[in-house]
């Protein structure tokens, strides 16, 4: 082991798996160079290689999956020369890795305690010196408890707890790469934030060299200081993070920049822009430039002849023949978009109030929900915010009717609704419903596109035989599905696809107000605009109301009105999309948007807040935010609930702190930022 | 247009396809479908194929040991035990799949709606269950005998059917409690669907893997309790060429004469081990 060598250096690369008896190749040529102390960033959408890169440097890839070709070295160690017992050794004692699912890292049979001791042992720490190492290597990831947590089983630790645990595994070794794939993909915002901040941290303190593998820019941007990006098993990009995403010079790059609903930008200020066709299938011959089937900008050259890394300038470097005229990419969607503007005047399509749901779980009970009034205008969008356990999906469950309140009430267009669906007419099932989060699970895999829009049409609109027919053909085509699909199951169409179907099905029966639970959350971000824009053109036409839960701030800007935010069941802040972003906004609301890393360098100066969600079993007395303020002005806090109230017009609130106090303090901290 | 030209995986056939490559190429596979296609064929064919007649007593010949007239020998009225053995696997082949297939459909509607239903229906239904499975076969098959009044073919398939149902009831109210967690089942009932038509229509076509599998190792089962009750003397009753039947015909002789019991044994063994290799073949392919 060499001092000088970088920690990563990956040349020409190949990797194929082998499936039915041949080599499909994942990465093809993959060359990157990590020095001591960087911290690096691959990003790239869902089956472009990222994972696989990862696998490959720890030689951990599954069975069907082999080198073809190229050299990986690791701290100046050729990677692939190991032999059985040098490879263990290896992964003992040169590298880590950090997985996406803490949950599923850690061995749930086995105390906490004894697996961070495992991880000094395997490197040969006497176990009562590894024990006091543990302590402290919980004590580096900053939990608060060490002792608690060591005795305690991985289930009984929340998701950003156990992933701090992973990380203090990771660490001790006192790795020379550590690679963290997706770390925070599946925990919350103000979660991320806290994981992502003490890796920063300690990358800073302990000059670890860092793989940072990750489908979310933000992210990258928030923590590496150079990129790649992946597509097709290719790299596409490389250079300086900031510039990679401020002025990119590969045509993927810029449509993959384009697709993310950022910077405030709003539907009502046109569409997204997409990426047009797919991801070449596993294997594909590509003769070309791999992106040159999706490219407006490819012409005869970049299909026959594959492009080089050409430098833009020392550092950044783009494998485009025209990296020059990349950011000129034209537009493969139009922007125009007609949005009639909602009128409030009217009654609401949906009106709650006072909606309350406590459920009893052994012997106590827990408030999901505490009196949460609301209301949806036709045409409008009520986008819903909160951290997980806030009692978001309960509030959607509640008004579709499959969880009854305790108390309060739903409305539809003024008249009350059964609490129960099972009570409601198909006039009122019509009427609400819902896109949910992952399609997979949403569609029956063992029924056709047809057969699920055949039976959504008869049930939720009446039709049979041939009038179904003509408008199962007309409902596919407002969402773009291709009567090919129409033959097809679930398991054959892609995630975007998929979830086409979904929507089609709850636009069966001309609904008026659509519960759409994170549609977009399990799709990639070129999948995900073309899947927002279709929502937002299905509202212009239709006039649809959507209740629109998400944890993507971006996302629930774009599409949102209004945004009502939760927290422990509790409405906290109502108001138009852009007075509840800009403020003066709820001490919640602040933190939460602070926490989200963004591309154009937010999330970097972020509000940070205490300890983690209290149990909605016992919730704190008075605000029940005033355990994690950071704008907590006093006793008054503790003792007395805020009420909710209108503080401007049409921006509700809950806070003590009055809106020109909260004005005076947040701007200010903006104005210094 | 973004997802207009779609990336049409057929995943669906190709995946089909592949199963059924894998099971023509399993060894397992083959040898026991050969071996029950083999009975099949000899049941089908009956006394057609059998070099003697299966019930005519060739009285000069009696007890013979096998020889090259008389393969397996003949019994102690003299009928050649190998054209018995070919003839004999007639009446299992009917009675067990008849039996499992009353059982799959007996156990999957139990299991459909206790795991459907949940709750009352489920406590109820679920401690009835394990009532039955408490039960040994033997001492259930003479309870239902002195019910019916009758030791018939019919008794003992309806007995094997009863027994055998709440273990399927079981696989499938496991493999439909996952299932109703999705969020399609969730889905139909917002559209208004009625309980009957998510559990038939929605759930059943999702859990037909497990039910298959199921089924198939029950009916190895099946083969083996037919074979237990016709021996201690319910359902056919000698002369018949059953494999139990003789084997309980025979085995009070069974010093003198081995070959009489040894080689129906031998068929019974053949036909419970065979389907026991699809059932496991099929149990890999369908779970890979």
């Amino acid at each position: 082991m060499s001092a000088t060598a970088p920690a990563l250096e990956v040349r020409d690369l190949d990797v194929a798996y082998r499936v039915r008896g041949h080599d499909r190749p994942v990465l093809r040529g993959l060359s990157l160079r990590i020095e001591r102390g960087e911290s690096y960033g691959l990003v790239g959408e869902s089956g472009c290689g990222k994972s696989t890169a990862a696998l490959a440097i720890v030689r951990y890839l599954a069975r069907n999956g082999r080198v073809t070709g190229g050299s990986i070295s690791v701290a100046g160690r050729d990677v692939l020369a190991l032999r059985r017992g040098e490879l263990r050794e290896f992964r003992a004692r040169t590298v880590s890795m950090v997985y996406q699912n803490p949950g599923a890292a850690l061995n749930p049979a086995m105390r906490v305690g004894d697996q961070v001791v495992e991880a000094f042992t395997v490197l040969g720490v006497p176990s009562k010196e590894a024990a006091a190492r543990a302590r402290e290597a919980l004590v580096t990831v900053q939990i608060a408890d060490p002792d608690s947590v060591l005795r305690r089983y991985p289930h009984q630790l929340s998701g950003g707890m156990q992933q701090r645990v992973l990380i203090a595994m990771a660490l001790a070794k006192d790795p020379a790469l550590l690679i963290l794939d997706e770390p925070t993909t599946g925990l919350d915002a103000t979660v991320e934030a806290e994981v992502l901040d003490l890796v920063a941290h300690l990358q800073a303190e302990l000059h670890t060299s860092v793989l940072f593998i990750s489908h979310n820019l933000g992210v990258i941007s928030k923590m590496c200081s150079r990129a790649g990006v992946l597509y097709a098993g290719r790299l596409v990009e490389e250079g300086p993070v900031e510039t990679v995403l401020q002025d990119p010079r590969h045509p993927y790059t810029v449509g993959l920049l384009r697709c993310i609903p950022r910077g405030g930008v709003r539907k009502d200020h046109g569409r997204l822009d997409t990426i047009p066709g797919f991801l070449p299938p596993l294997g594909a011959e590509l003769p070309g430039c791999v992106f040159a089937d999706r490219c407006a900008l490819a012409d005869e050259r970049c299909r026959t002849e594959e492009p080089p890394l050409i430098a833009v300038v020392a550092g950044h470097e783009s494998r485009c023949w025209y990296h020059e005229r990349a950011s000129g990419l034209p537009r493969e969607e139009a922007a125009d978009l007609e949005l009639p503007a909602v009128d409030r005047t009217g009654p609401p399509v949906v009106q709650l109030d006072g909606l309350t749901k406590t459920f009893r779980q052994r012997g106590h009970d827990v408030h999901a929900l505490t009196d949460v009034s609301a209301a949806v205008w036709p045409g409008e969008t009520l986008g819903l915010v909160g951290e997980s356990g806030s009692g978001k999906t309960t509030l959607a469950r509640t008004l579709l009717g499959i969880v009854p309140p305790t108390a309060g009430v739903a409305r539809l267009d003024g008249a009350e609704l059964p609490t129960r669906y099972q009570k409601r007419s198909p006039a009122e099932l019509r009427a609400l419903q819902i896109v949910f989060q992952n399609p997979d699970s949403a569609l029956n895999r063992r029924h056709s596109v047809r057969r699920i829009l055949l039976r959504s049409l008869r049930k939720l609109a009446g039709l049979r035989g041939q009038a179904a027919e003509r408008r199962m053909l007309d409902v596919a085509a407002r969402v773009r599905l291709t009567e090919r699909t129409l033959t097809q199951k679930p398991v054959q169409l892609s995630g975007g696809l998929k979830q086409r179907v979904a929507i089609a099905r709850a636009f069966a029966g001309d609904p008026k107000l659509v519960v759409c639970d994170e549609p977009t959350s399990a799709l990639d971000v070129s999948v995900q605009a073309a899947i927002l824009n279709l929502l937002v053109e299905l509202q212009a036409r239709n006039r649809v109301a959507y209740l629109f839960i998400s944890h993507d701030l971006g996302v629930v800007r774009y599409i949102s009105d209004r945004i009502a935010v939760l927290y422990l069941g509790r409405l906290q802040e109502l108001g138009p999309a852009d007075v509840v972003f800009d403020g003066p906004h709820h001490p919640y609301t602040e933190a939460l948007l602070s926490a989200v890393p963004t591309i154009d360098g937010g999330g970097r100066d972020r509000i940070k807040l205490e300890g983690e969600i209290p149990s909605a079993a016992s919730p704190p007395s008075g605000c029940v935010f005033h355990t994690r303020c950071p704008r907590k002005v006093g006793a008054i806090c503790e003792e007395v609930e805020p009420p909710l109230v209108e503080v401007e017009e049409h921006h509700l609130l809950r806070c003590h702190i009055p809106i020109e106090e909260l004005r005076r303090l947040q701007g200010k901290e903006r104005a210094t930022a | 247009m973004t997802a207009l030209e779609a990336p049409v995986r057929s995943e669906a056939s190709v995946a089909r396809r592949e199963r059924a490559r894998v099971l023509l190429r399993s060894p397992s596979f083959l040898l026991g479908a050969g071996v029950i296609l083999f009975w099949v064929a000899c049941a089908l064919l009956g006394d057609r194929i059998t070099p003697f007649d299966p019930l005519f007593d060739q009285t000069p010949d009696i007890s013979v040991p096998p020889s090259s007239e008389h393969w397996f020998g003949t019994d102690r009225l003299g009928r050649d035990v190998f054209s018995r053995v070919l003839a004999g696997s007639r009446d299992i082949l009917l009675v067990a799949p008849l039996a499992t297939v009353l059982a799959t459909i007996l156990g999957t509607a139990l299991g459909l709606i206790t795991g459907y239903f949940r709750g009352i229906a489920d406590d109820t239904i679920s401690r009835v269950i394990d009532a039955v499975l408490a039960i040994p076969l033997i001492v259930l098959a003479v309870t239902v005998v002195a019910a019916l009044g009758s030791r018939s073919t019919w008794a003992v398939t309806v007995v094997i059917a009863v027994v055998f149902a709440p273990i399927i009831a079981r696989t499938v109210r496991a493999a439909v409690l996952g299932e109703a967690q999705l969020d399609y089942v969730e889905a139909a009932r917002l559209r208004g669907e009625r309980a009957p038509y998510v559990m038939f229509a929605e759930v059943l076509p999702n859990v037909m893997p497990p039910i298959l599998v199921e089924a198939t190792i029950r009916l190895g089962y099946a083969i083996f309790a037919v074979a237990t009750l016709t021996f201690i003397g319910f359902g056919l009753q000698p002369p018949s060429p059953d494999w139990a039947v003789q084997i309980a015909d025979n085995y009070p002789y069974l010093a003198d004469s081995w070959w009489t019991v040894l080689f129906p044994a031998l068929a019974i063994a053949s036909l419970v081990v065979a389907v026991n290799l699809v059932s496991d073949s099929i149990q890999q392919v369908l779970e890979r």
